[in-house]
C-alpha cells in the first residue's frame, strides 16, 4: 500500500469471456478511490499471479462464470504461496454453487461475492481487510 | 398512401387528450400523484403516460407495416406465421462428454423438443483440446466437449441429422465444427443439401460482447466468408451466421444498443461477401439472426418489429437485393440469462415466461426459453423440462398464437417500434461514419457503449430506481437449496483419455500433411474450408487445425477497456 492507497488487480483467468460482473466491480472500486489494475480475458494463473507481484496489489479479485472456479482459484493461491505473496489476500465472484464455498474458504480466499452482492459490499470489504492489514503490519514493525 | 389516421379525427383526438389532461387527469394528479417522477423501461427510455393516434399520426399501413410475409415484414416474415407452424422450440444443451450429451439430445426429442441446439465447453468454443494446459478445469463444464471428429459422431450418435436441424453456438472455429458435421452427414449417408441448421459463426459480437474470440477481426472475417463461399454452393440450406444480439444484450447494453449494434454486424458480413464478388441474393436468405428476450415486455417487442423492417430496408435500399427472401430478417430468440436470479430462483420461471410470450408475439422463428436454475449450472432434466412446457403453453393453451402479430396497431407499440427503428439507425449511421463496423470495434466504441450502460443499469438497482424482485426488494432471509447440475472432474479424465486414443490411432503422416496445407492456405487467399473439411475427416484435432492458423494470422488481445 504505497501512500496508503490501496490497490487491488480485478482478473479473470481460465477461458470464460463474461466480464460484464468483473468490469462493473472495478470501475465501482475505482469510483470508491481504490487503485484498479483490471487484467483483460484469458489470463492464465501464473500471468495473474506474475502480474500481481510485479503491480505490488493488496489484493487479487478473481471473476469465474464458468464453472472452472475449483481449479482456477486452487491454481491462483497454490503460486502466490509458492513466489511468497501470501500477503496479498484474493477474494472472488462468479457462479459458485454453495458446496463450493467451503472448498475455497480453505484455499484461502478471503471473500466469495455471488451474484446480486451490491457492489458498496465489496467495496466495504476491500477497505476493512486493507485496514486489519495494516493494522498487523503496523504491529509487527 | 395507406395512412391510417384521417387528419380531421386526428385534430380532434389531439384537443380531447388535450382537454383530459387538463381536466380529469389534472385532477386526479393533484390528490394523488404518480409513484416516479419518470417512467421508463429496463434500458431507460422513457414512457409517456398514455400513447394515442397522435404518437402515430405519420404511421403508413403499406409502408410502415404491410401484411405478414410482406415487405417491409413488420408483421411477421410468413404469411400463416403460428397458424402454419409453431416456432421451432429448440434447447441449448451440452455438458461433459459428447455421450453425456448425446443422452440429454435424445431426452429432449422424447419431449417434444423440434430441433437441437448445441452449447460447447470452453476451450472448444476458444480452439483448445481437451488435453491442453489451458484447458484443465473447464472441460464439459459449460457444455459439451469436442476435440475431433471422433466426438462429433458420439454426440448425434442416433440422431438422423435429415430429420433434425441443428443449431452450433461456436464463432472461431466454426468451420471447422461444421466440417465435423458434414462428416458425420457423410458417414450416415446424408447428402449436404439435406442438412438443416445453423452455425452462430458471429465473430463480430464476440469482439462486442462475449469475447470468445481466436484471431483477429480481419482473417477472422476472412474464414467466415470462406464458410459463407462453401455453404451457398455445397450445404444450401444451412443457415451460415447467425448474427447475434443476444450476448450484446447479456453484457449490460440497452434494447436499441442490441438492435443496433447486431444489425451493424449484419451489414458488416453482408459488405464483406458483396466485396468478395458474391450476388447478395445467393448469400443473404441464409443470414439469420438471435436476439434476447429481455423483461420488459413492450421494449423488446418493438425490438423485434423495428429489427424486421429495418433489415429490409438494409437489405433493399443499401444492398440493392431483389429476391424477397433477402429483405427477410428471420430470428431465434433466447430468454435473457442475466435477468435470472439465484435468490428465490423460482421467481425465474415467471420471468422467462414474460419475456417468452414478448418474443413470441413478435415473431420470431424459433426459442429457447431458460430454465430456472440456470444462475447456478447448468440445467438439470426436470428444471429444463418447465423451461420447454413454458414454450407449450404459450403455443398451445393461450391463444397468442391465433392471430398474426397481435399487438400490432397499439399506439404505444407501433410508437416504440418507430422509437427504436430511429434511434438505432442512429447509431448505425455513427458506425458508417467510423467506417463500419471493423474500425468501430478496433475503436471500441460499441464496447464502451456497452459497459457504460452496463454499469448504468447497475447503479439504478443498487440505489433502487431499477428493482430486481428477490434481489433488491422482496427479499428473504432463509432460501431453500434447490438441485443442481454437477459436472464432475470425471468428465475431464474420461474426454482425455478418449482423445489420447484418437491421436494414436489415426495416420500421423496424414496429420502433418493436413495442418501443412492449413498453414498454406491461410498464408494465400484460397478457401479454406475444403482444406478444413479433408483434415476433420482424418481426425486432425480442432486445437491442431486452430493453432496453424494462430501461426499465420496471431491472436487477438482483450483491450481490457474498464
Amino acid at each position: 500500500m504505497n501512500q496508503g492507497k490501496i490497490r487491488v488487480m480485478v482478473a479473470k483467468p481460465g477461458l470464460d469471456g463474461h466480464d460484464r460482473g468483473a468490469k462493473i466491480v472495478a470501475r465501482a472500486l475505482r469510483d470508491a478511490g481504490i487503485e484498479v489494475i483490471y487484467t483483460g480475458l484469458h489470463q492464465t494463473p501464473e500471468m495473474i499471479v506474475n502480474a500481481a507481484i510485479q503491480e505490488d496489489v493488496d489484493f487479487v479479485g478473481l471473476s469465474v462464470m464458468s464453472g472452472a472456479h475449483r481449479v482456477l482459484f486452487q491454481k491462483v493461491t497454490e503460486l502466490l504461496n509458492q513466489r511468497g505473496a501470501n500477503d496479498i489476500l484474493v477474494f472472488g465472484g462468479g457462479i459458485i454453487p454453495d458446496e463450493d464455498i467451503e472448498f475455497l474458504e480453505k484455499l484461502g480466499v478471503t471473500g466469495i461475492f455471488r451474484p446480486g452482492t451490491p457492489t458498496d459490499e465489496i467495496v466495504r470489504f476491500v477497505r476493512e481487510k486493507a485496514k486489519t492489514k495494516m493494522e498487523s503490519l503496523g504491529a509487527e514493525l | 398512401m395507406t395512412k391510417l389516421i384521417d387528419e380531421n379525427a386526428l385534430r380532434e383526438i389531439i384537443e380531447q387528450k388535450e382537454s383530459w389532461t387538463s381536466g380529469e387527469l389534472a385532477k386526479v394528479l393533484s390528490r394523488f400523484p404518480e409513484m416516479d417522477k419518470r417512467f421508463s423501461t429496463i434500458s431507460d427510455m422513457e414512457i409517456k403516460n398514455l400513447y394515442t393516434p397522435e404518437d402515430i399520426a405519420d404511421l403508413d399501413y403499406e409502408r410502415d407495416l404491410g401484411n405478414p410475409g410482406q415487405y417491409p415484414f413488420t408483421r411477421g416474415v410468413q404469411p400463416t406465421m403460428y397458424r402454419g407452424r409453431y416456432w421451432t422450440m429448440r434447447q441449448f444443451a451440452g455438458f461433459g462428454t459428447p455421450e453425456d450429451t448425446n443422452k440429454r439430445f435424445h431426452f429432449l426429442l422424447d419431449h417434444g423438443e423440434t430441433g437441437l441446439s448445441t452449447a460447447f465447453d470452453y476451450p472448444t468454443l476458444m480452439g483448445y483440446d481437451s488435453d491442453s494446459e489451458r484447458s484443465h478445469g473447464e472441460i464439459g463444464k459449460c457444455g459439451v466437449a469436442i476435440d475431433s471428429v471422433r466426438d462429433m459422431e458420439v454426440l448425434f450418435d442416433g440422431i438422423p441429422l435429415d430429420k433434425v436441424t441443428t443449431s452450433m453456438t461456436i464463432n472461431p472455429p466454426a468451420s471447422i465444427l461444421l466440417a465435423m458435421y458434414l462428416v458425420v452427414a457423410e458417414k450416415q449417408g446424408i447428402p449436404y443439401n439435406k442438412l438443416g441448421g445453423t452455425s452462430q459463426n458471429d465473430i463480430l459480437k464476440e469482439y462486442i460482447a462475449q469475447k470468445s474470440w481466436i484471431f483477429p477481426p480481419r482473417p477472422s472475417m476472412r474464414l467466415i466468408t470462406d464458410m459463407i463461399e462453401f455453404c451457398t454452393e455445397h450445404v444450401p440450406k444451412w443457415n451460415t451466421i447467425s448474427i447475434s444480439g443476444y450476448h450484446i444484450r447479456e453484457a449490460g447494453s440497452t434494447a436499441v444498443q442490441e438492435l443496433a449494434f447486431t444489425l451493424a454486424d449484419g451489414i458488416g458480413y453482408v459488405q464483406a461477401c458483396v466485396d468478395r464478388g458474391m450476388d447478395v441474393d445467393a448469400f443473404a436468405g441464409r443470414l439469420s439472426y438471435f436476439f434476447n428476450a429481455h423483461s420488459d415486455f413492450f421494449e423488446e417487442l418493438a425490438k423485434y418489429r423495428a429489427a424486421r423492417r429495418m433489415w429490409a430496408k438494409i437489405m433493399k435500399e443499401r444492398f440493392g437485393a431483389k429476391n424477397p427472401r433477402s429483405w427477410m430478417l428471420r430470428f431465434h430468440t433466447q430468454t435473457a440469462g442475466c435477468s435470472l436470479t439465484a435468490q428465490q430462483p423460482y421467481n425465474n420461471v415467471v420471468r422467462t415466461t414474460i419475456q417468452a410470450m414478448a418474443a413470441v408475439m413478435g415473431g420470431t422463428q424459433s426459442l429457447h426459453t431458460n430454465s430456472l436454475d440456470e444462475t447456478l449450472s447448468l440445467p438439470t432434466e426436470s428444471a429444463v423440462t418447465i423451461a420447454l412446457r413454458t414454450q407449450q403453453i404459450i403455443a398451445e393453451e393461450s391463444g397468442i398464437t391465433n392471430t398474426i402479430d397481435p399487438l400490432g396497431g397499439s399506439y404505444f407499440v407501433e410508437a416504440m417500434t418507430n422509437r427504436m427503428e430511429k434511434e438505432a439507425f442512429e447509431y448505425i449511421h455513427k458506425i458508417d461514419e467510423m467506417g463500419g463496423i471493423i474500425p468501430a470495434i478496433e475503436r471500441g466504441f460499441p464496447q464502451k457503449e456497452i459497459a457504460d450502460a452496463a454499469y448504468h443499469y447497475n447503479q439504478q438497482t443498487e440505489s433502487l430506481e431499477k428493482t430486481v424482485v428477490g434481489v433488491n426488494k422482496y427479499k428473504m432471509k432463509e432460501e431453500g437449496r434447490i438441485p443442481i447440475l454437477y459436472i464432475d472432474e470425471e468428465a475431464e479424465r474420461r474426454q482425455v483419455a478418449a482423445l489420447k486414443k484418437v491421436k494414436a490411432e489415426r495416420d500421423q503422416e496424414k496429420v502433418a500433411k493436413h495442418l501443412e496445407t492449413l498453414r498454406n492456405v491461410a498464408g494465400s487467399g484460397d478457401n479454406t474450408f475444403p482444406h478444413i473439411l479433408n483434415a476433420v475427416r482424418d481426425y486432425v484435432t480442432e486445437q491442431e487445425i486452430c493453432d496453424a492458423f494462430r501461426q499465420v494470422f496471431g491472436e487477438y488481445q482483450d483491450p481490457a477497456y474498464i
